[in-house]
């Protein structure tokens, strides 16, 4: 059994079926990519992982989630997102130091002893490759930082509460090609210690840094697989289209 | 240098040569600044040149007398109403805006309802709270002409205002930092107070502003709740009138012209030291 199972997951808002009978099993310290054109549903189904839809007015889950074969709705839901980490498109500092931001997570976690802070602050920024290049700025705002450092920041962010899953939705999207790289690098080193899902609307990036991947359309999952066989051997004719870019 | 410019003057020129109707409405905009600047210039001007010459030591002596119509009692009163109205209507307005904008889903009908109410309340003519306050908190609770009276009846005249100024700058903070507090794992209570509230702070901070500018310069309802005497209260049940209502009766009385105008060199420059001091903490906070 995987890190995560998702089993008959069904979501709606309101009318409207977002994500249809999805079935998945997420592989423990492995990069798991879920592709497919927008609106498929890629960044929902991301967002039931962690329980983020619970904050959607009008938003009907049905079906079970396991984390470690333990329903995710049975977790204490700030407990949950402690396990189960989130990197957004946006990169989303908060307006405070870089050092307040890496340490907002643990201090909501209870942790208030200053050397414990420094500490996880400092292992933190090193996880996310970002420690040298801040070191001497921590008192300086987050929000001074370039685009592809604030990523890298609040990656480091979402590791300071030591989670066990990491979730990353289109973390490059917003970045140039010299920080999509290095976020790149960094996620193929991550993935050693954490359980990676990550969005992503480039499927170079998918072949070039996935395990398996999964390819969403209309809120289904239509083909899950190894990466290199989904994009040498696709299954399903629908595969076969959208990686050969004949729609999307 | 020089070349340059008349040369992009020229060309500029011969832009609004083309559309003549850019060119008037370049002037108009031009000519509402300059208005708008002159006059605020001219009153500053001239409230300092009729002024600053009647500002003698007198004006500050301790104890007020018919003689020195001294204005310390009434700085002293202004202060105390200023703090105390901000006292009871920041903490309310603030959380009554965390609760519309955090809390209350969004398309709610008693949400609209409060809206409506506090833009209704808004725009009453500030005399109003101060016949309110006269019937209310002098005559039924008791408390006579008083300090206490007249900082509730502002507290409820400045209440909307703090609550929409908040509203509109809770709104502002982006929902991403509220996302991403909550992907951490923080709850709704710290995420508001630890992420939201902070970053609206700025904008929170100048409805506050904008609350003490309209305490100093209130008048009408504070002759119906704090009355006029010119005293330094003994006790928050003690009548005083405030800097404002202190230039009112100076001029009515038609006795002490001068020392009004004095009165008015003094309420301009503590609005002004209040303006600096708020931008002054506003930066100090957004940076911490």
């Amino acid at each position: 059994m995987g890190k995560i199972t998702i089993n008959n997951l069904n979501l709606y808002y309101g009318d409207f079926h977002a994500l249809k009978d999805i079935n998945l099993d997420i592989e423990a310290n492995k990069i798991t990519a879920l592709i497919g054109p927008s609106g498929c549903g890629k960044s929902t189904l991301l967002k039931c992982l962690n329980r983020m839809n619970d904050l959607v007015e009008n938003c009907k889950i049905t079906g079970k989630i396991l984390l470690d074969g333990e329903d995710i709705y049975n977790i204490d839901v700030s407990l949950l997102r402690k396990r189960v980490g989130m990197v957004f498109q946006k990169p989303n500092p908060f307006p405070m130091s870089v050092y307040d931001n890496i340490a907002f997570g643990p201090r909501t976690h209870g942790i208030r002893s200053k050397i414990k802070l420094d500490d996880i602050v400092e292992k933190s920024l090193r996880a996310a490759a970002i420690w040298d290049e801040l070191k001497d700025r921590l008192k300086k705002s987050a929000l001074e930082l370039s685009g592809g450092q604030q990523q890298r920041l609040c990656i480091a962010r979402a590791l300071a509460v030591q989670p066990e899953v990491l979730l990353m939705d289109e973390p490059t999207s917003a970045l140039d090609p010299i920080s999509t790289s290095k976020i790149e690098d960094l996620v193929m080193e991550l993935k050693k210690n954490y359980t990676i899902i990550i969005v992503t609307h480039n499927m170079q990036q998918a072949a070039r840094i996935s395990d398996k991947t999964a390819f969403m359309l209309n809120g289904e999952v239509i083909e899950y697989d190894d990466t290199e066989k989904l994009f040498f051997m696709p299954q399903d004719k629908r595969t076969e289209d959208y990686i050969t870019g004949r729609f999307g | 240098m020089i070349k340059i410019d008349t040369r992009s003057i020229h060309r500029k020129l011969r832009t609004y040569k083309r559309s003549p109707l850019s060119l008037v409405l370049l002037l108009l905009v031009l000519s509402a600044t300059a208005i708008t600047v002159s006059t605020l210039l001219f009153i500053i001007a001239y409230i300092l040149i009729k002024g600053i010459p009647n500002i003698t030591a007198d004006l500050f002596a301790w104890e007020y007398t018919s003689q020195n119509v001294s204005l310390t009692p009434a700085i002293i009163n202004t202060l105390i109403i200023v703090v105390l109205a901000l006292l009871i209507a920041v903490p309310l307005g603030i959380f009554a805006a965390v609760y519309l904008v955090e809390y209350a889903k969004r398309r709610n009908k008693l949400v609209e309802m409060i809206r409506l109410t506090t833009e209704t309340l808004a725009g009453i003519p500030s005399i109003i709270y101060g016949l309110f306050g006269l019937l209310f908190f002098v005559t039924a609770m008791g408390w006579g002409f008083s300090i206490l009276a007249g900082a509730f009846t502002l507290a409820i005249m400045i209440l909307p205002v703090i609550m929409r100024t908040t509203e509109e700058a809770l709104k502002a903070v982006p929902d991403s930092y509220r996302e991403g507090s909550f992907a951490l794992g923080a709850n709704k209570l710290r995420t508001v107070f630890r992420i939201v509230l902070p970053s609206a702070m700025p904008g929170i901070l100048s409805g506050i502003i904008l609350s003490i500018g309209r305490i100093v310069g209130e008048t009408a309802a504070l002759l119906y709740t704090a009355g006029t005497v010119a005293e330094i209260p003994k006790n928050l049940l003690s009548s005083g009138r405030t800097l404002s209502v202190h230039m009112y009766v100076l001029s009515s009385e038609g006795l002490y012209v001068n020392q009004a105008y004095a009165t008015a060199v003094v309420l301009l420059v503590t609005v002004m030291i209040i303006n600096w001091l708020s931008n002054f903490l506003a930066k100090k906070i957004t940076k911490g």
